[in-house]
C-alpha cells in the first residue's frame, strides 16, 4: 500500500489558503493601485513626503471590488489558517515536521542545503517525505511570523478595530506604518510563493501537486528514517 | 484513496455537515435579531461583508472611542476628493454664506425639525482630533468641531423601531449608518475644521463625521437626515450610493 505524504486537513486547508491568497494578492494590488505610495507614521497623502513611491500608475477604478474581494478572501484565508494552526498544534504537525533537530541547526548544514539547491542537485528520495532544515525554517517563518504579521498589520489599518484595541496600531508607530508593513510582508510571501513553485517544478511538479491533492504520490515510503 | 470513504469518515462528515448547517441557521437568526447583517449582504462579496460587520459590531457595542491626537499632530495637508455640488440650490446657499441653509431631520421621529446653521452652532459642541483615512490609502489628522449627532437625534426623539439614520447631501452621494454609530459619542455634525469654518470642499456648511469608519462614510454637504427602520426602499436598497457604486456599506474595515 502507498504511504501518505500529507494529512487530509493539511491538504484541504492548503488549497483554501492557496486560493484565498491568490484573491488577496489580486485584490491587494487593485487596492494598492488607488494610491501606490507608502509612508511611515500615522498619516500620509499626496503633498506630504513618502517613504517609497512605487513605479506604478494611480488607478482609482478598482479599489471598490478590490476591497470586497480582499475581505472575502481574508475571511477564507484566516478561518482555514486558524483550523490549520490549531490542528497543527494538536496533532504535533509543527513539532514533528517543522521543528529542526538540534543537529540540523548548524550553519554548515544549512549552507550545504542551500548550495545543493543552487547547484540544482537532484533531491534525495527521502526529501519527498521530510522537509530539510531550510524548508523547516521557511515554513516556520511563513506560519508563525509572516501570516500573523499580515493579519496584525491588516487589523491595525481598521479604524473600527483600533478603536477597541489601539495598541494594535500604536506598536507599529501609526496607521500608515501598518500599511507599509502590510505591503512589505506581502512581498516576502510572494517571494516565498515563487520559490515554493520553482521548487515544485525542479523536484517534480506533478508528483508533489498530486501528493498535496490526493495525499499520495511518492509510492511506498522506505522504512529508514 | 479507499480510506476516504470508510463508514467512520462518512459518519463524521455527515455529523459535521449537520452541525455546520444548524450552526449557520442559528447564526443567521441571531444575526438578524441583533442587527448584524449589513444592507449589502447579497451576493458572494456580501458574505465577506456580513462576516466583517457581524464580527466587529459586538466588540464595538460598548462604544469604543477612535484614537484622539494632540494639536501638534494635526496634518498640514488635508486632501479631499470631489468638487462641491454644482446644482443651483447649493450654489445659491454657498453664495449667501449658508444663511438660508436648513438641515431637515425627519422619518421615524416624534418631532420632525429643521435647523439653521446658527442654531446648530448654539447647541453643545464637541471638538476632536482624529485620524481620517481615505479608502484609497492616504490619510490625515484633523480637528473637527460640531454638534454630536446624538444630541440632535434626542431633540427630534427617535422612535424605538428605528434601525438606521440616512444622510442626504446636495449631491447624490447619500449614505446611512446604524443606530450604534448614530449614537456614538464621536459621531457628529461638523461645521468646523482645524479651528475654522468647514472649508467648502470639505463639505460646507455641515458634514457628518463617523470616526470609526473610512472617510467616505463621513458624508459632506448635508441637506437632510432621515431616521428609518429599513433601507430597502431607498435607492437600490444597498444602504448607500457608495454600495451601489461598488464600495462596501460598512467602512469599519
Amino acid at each position: 500500500m502507498e504511504s501518505k505524504r500529507h494529512s487530509v486537513l493539511v491538504r484541504i486547508t492548503h488549497w483554501i489558503v492557496a486560493l484565498s491568497f491568490f484573491g488577496l494578492l489580486v485584490s491587494g494590488i487593485a487596492i494598492l493601485l488607488a494610491h501606490p505610495r507608502l509612508y511611515w507614521g500615522e498619516t500620509g497623502a499626496v503633498g506630504t513626503p513618502s517613504l517609497f513611491d512605487l513605479p506604478l500608475p494611480f488607478v482609482l477604478a478598482h479599489s471598490g471590488w478590490g476591497r470586497y474581494l480582499h475581505f472575502l478572501s481574508a475571511w477564507a484565508c484566516v478561518l482555514a489558517g486558524l483550523i490549520y494552526f490549531i490542528a497543527g498544534l494538536f496533532t504535533q504537525h509543527f513539532r514533528r515536521n517543522f521543528l529542526p533537530t538540534r543537529g540540523d541547526l548548524d550553519w554548515h548544514r544549512i549552507s550545504n542545503v542551500i548550495s545543493e539547491h543552487l547547484h540544482f542537485k537532484p533531491s534525495h528520495e527521502e526529501e519527498f517525505w521530510r522537509y530539510n532544515v531550510v524548508q523547516q525554517l521557511t515554513y516556520l517563518a511563513v506560519v508563525f511570523l509572516l501570516f500573523p504579521l499580515m493579519i496584525w498589520s491588516g487589523l491595525a489599518m481598521s479604524p473600527a478595530i483600533t478603536s477597541v484595541f489601539p495598541s494594535l496600531v500604536t506598536v507599529f508607530g501609526g496607521q500608515q506604518s501598518a500599511r507599509t508593513i502590510h505591503f512589505f510582508v506581502t512581498n516576502f510571501l510572494v517571494l516565498f510563493l515563487f520559490v515554493h513553485i520553482a521548487m515544485l517544478c525542479i523536484t517534480g511538479f506533478r508528483t508533489r501537486v498530486r501528493a498535496m491533492i490526493t495525499g499520495y504520490g511518492g509510492g511506498k515510503r522506505s522504512s529508514h528514517e | 484513496m479507499s480510506d476516504l470513504f470508510t463508514r467512520r469518515n462518512l459518519i463524521i462528515t455527515g455529523l459535521a455537515a449537520a452541525t455546520g448547517t444548524a450552526a449557520l441557521g442559528v447564526t443567521a437568526l441571531l444575526s438578524n435579531r441583533y442587527n448584524l447583517i449589513p444592507p449589502d449582504y447579497g451576493g458572494i462579496y456580501g458574505l465577506g461583508e456580513t462576516l466583517t460587520y457581524a464580527a466587529q459590531r459586538p466588540f464595538m457595542a460598548r462604544q469604543s472611542l477612535a484614537r484622539e491626537f494632540d494639536r501638534n499632530e494635526i496634518s498640514k495637508v488635508a486632501p479631499v476628493n470631489g468638487e462641491p455640488p454644482e446644482i443651483d440650490a447649493y450654489q445659491r446657499l454657498l453664495a449667501g454664506d449658508f444663511a438660508d441653509w436648513r438641515l431637515t431631520v425627519d422619518g421615524l421621529v416624534t418631532r420632525p425639525l429643521s435647523f439653521s446653521l446658527a442654531e446648530l452652532k448654539r447647541f453643545p459642541s464637541r471638538s476632536q482630533i482624529t485620524h481620517q483615512a481615505c479608502e484609497e490609502g492616504w490619510s490625515f489628522i484633523a480637528e473637527s468641531t460640531g454638534v454630536p449627532l446624538s444630541y440632535v437625534l434626542d431633540l427630534v426623539g427617535v422612535r424605538p423601531e428605528a434601525k438606521y439614520v440616512v444622510f442626504f447631501p446636495f449631491d447624490d452621494f447619500w449614505d446611512s449608518i446604524d443606530m450604534l454609530d448614530a449614537f456614538h459619542p464621536q459621531t457628529f455634525l461638523a461645521y468646523g475644521m482645524n479651528g475654522r469654518e468647514l472649508p467648502t470642499r470639505h463639505g460646507a456648511p455641515v458634514r457628518l463625521r463617523v470616526s470609526r469608519q473610512l472617510g467616505y462614510k463621513s458624508i459632506k454637504y448635508l441637506s437632510r437626515i432621515t431616521v428609518t427602520d429599513t433601507l430597502d426602499d431607498i435607492g437600490k436598497g444597498l444602504g448607500s450610493k457608495g454600495a451601489e457604486l461598488g464600495y462596501s456599506w460598512y467602512g469599519g474595515i
